[in-house]
């Protein structure tokens, strides 16, 4: 496939990206700090995110598997998660985390794992869909674009 | 109501490495602003909006490193007879240990930093802890995440 091509189906999965809610404007305001002096900026903020909530997410399973679940501890987690994926506009996991923290209010221990369930899916979703994202982006650099 | 080229600070205590130092950026007009956030990502999202808009900026990744920074710490010999360079302090409300009400209460309560202009970052708007801010001298309340439209309005506040 060409440069052209490439940009074309770039567009396209962007565009379908946000429209089906795995990104929000948060995005498109990282993308457009991206400049010359750090041209990729976008791949190392996600990268950062990509780290923060896998250790995220253990904690959380670490957390919610105790005898006495320390809710403070899990609210805080999921605080954290939440700020981060709000940064990047990762817009699905956000939602997520908002109804976590109102279970965690709740001290509902089966409404929590539930969305720690939701959180794995929706993250692992949103990373496939920022690496495919990341991966066009590179064809169509060595394409020439 | 309000609302809405770098380096890390490093840990050595001598007085020309605080922000206070007359040594460093000779010359250079850019407005300095401290940063302070314990999460990385957030901190890296502002450091890159501030640089953006022509300013030079530090991170601080808690408040008692912003106040070490800004040499303010208890116990710190006093080298703060130069005056402080920063024009303006931008912190996180939720931050573990201090809060950034908290640092703000400090700054203000500071002879040297009052006058220097401390916004307030949240990912939450809740109306009594906006008002708390303010009241305790906040010149504005911003909501995460953080945008270019949001780094103009700081601006605004320097000059």
């Amino acid at each position: 496939m060409d440069a052209l091509q490439l940009k074309r189906q770039l567009i396209t999965f962007t565009e379908l990206l946000f429209r089906e809610g795995f990104l929000d404007e948060q995005f498109h305001q990282l993308q457009q700090l991206q400049d010359e002096k750090n041209p990729n900026f976008v791949v190392e903020v996600v990268s950062l995110f990509f780290e923060d909530s896998e250790r995220l997410l253990n904690e959380l399973a670490k957390a919610l598997d105790q005898q006495n679940v320390d809710y403070k501890k899990v609210d805080a987690h999921v605080h954290q998660l939440k700020g981060s994926s709000s940064s990047i506009g990762a817009q699905r996991v956000q939602r997520v985390c908002i109804v976590f923290r109102n279970y965690c209010n709740e001290k509902n221990v089966e409404g929590c794992l539930k969305c720690l369930q939701q959180l794995k899916h929706e993250y692992a979703i949103v990373k496939t869909k920022l690496e495919a994202l990341f991966s066009l982006e590179q064809q169509i650099l060595a394409a020439g674009g | 109501m309000n609302l809405g080229g770098s380096f890390d600070g490093s840990s050595s205590s001598s007085c020309s490495s605080r922000l206070n130092s007359k040594s460093e950026h000779g010359g250079d007009s850019r407005p300095h602003i401290l940063a302070v956030d314990d999460n990385l990502l957030d901190r890296k999202l502002i450091e890159k909006l501030l640089l953006n808009s022509s300013c030079k900026v530090t991170t601080a990744e808690n408040g008692l490193r912003a106040l070490e920074l800004l040499g303010l710490r208890d116990d710190q010999p006093n080298c703060s007879a130069t005056g402080s360079k920063v024009n303006m302090i931008i912190t996180d409300y939720c931050m573990p240990g201090m809060t950034g009400y908290e640092l703000l209460k400090k700054i203000k309560g500071s002879s040297i930093l009052k006058e220097v202009p401390v916004v307030i970052m949240s990912s939450e708007n809740v109306p009594t802890r906006i008002n708390k801010c303010l009241e305790e001298g906040a010149q504005m309340f911003i909501l995460k995440p953080l945008k270019q439209s949001d780094v103009k309005k700081l601006r605004c506040l320097i000059y």
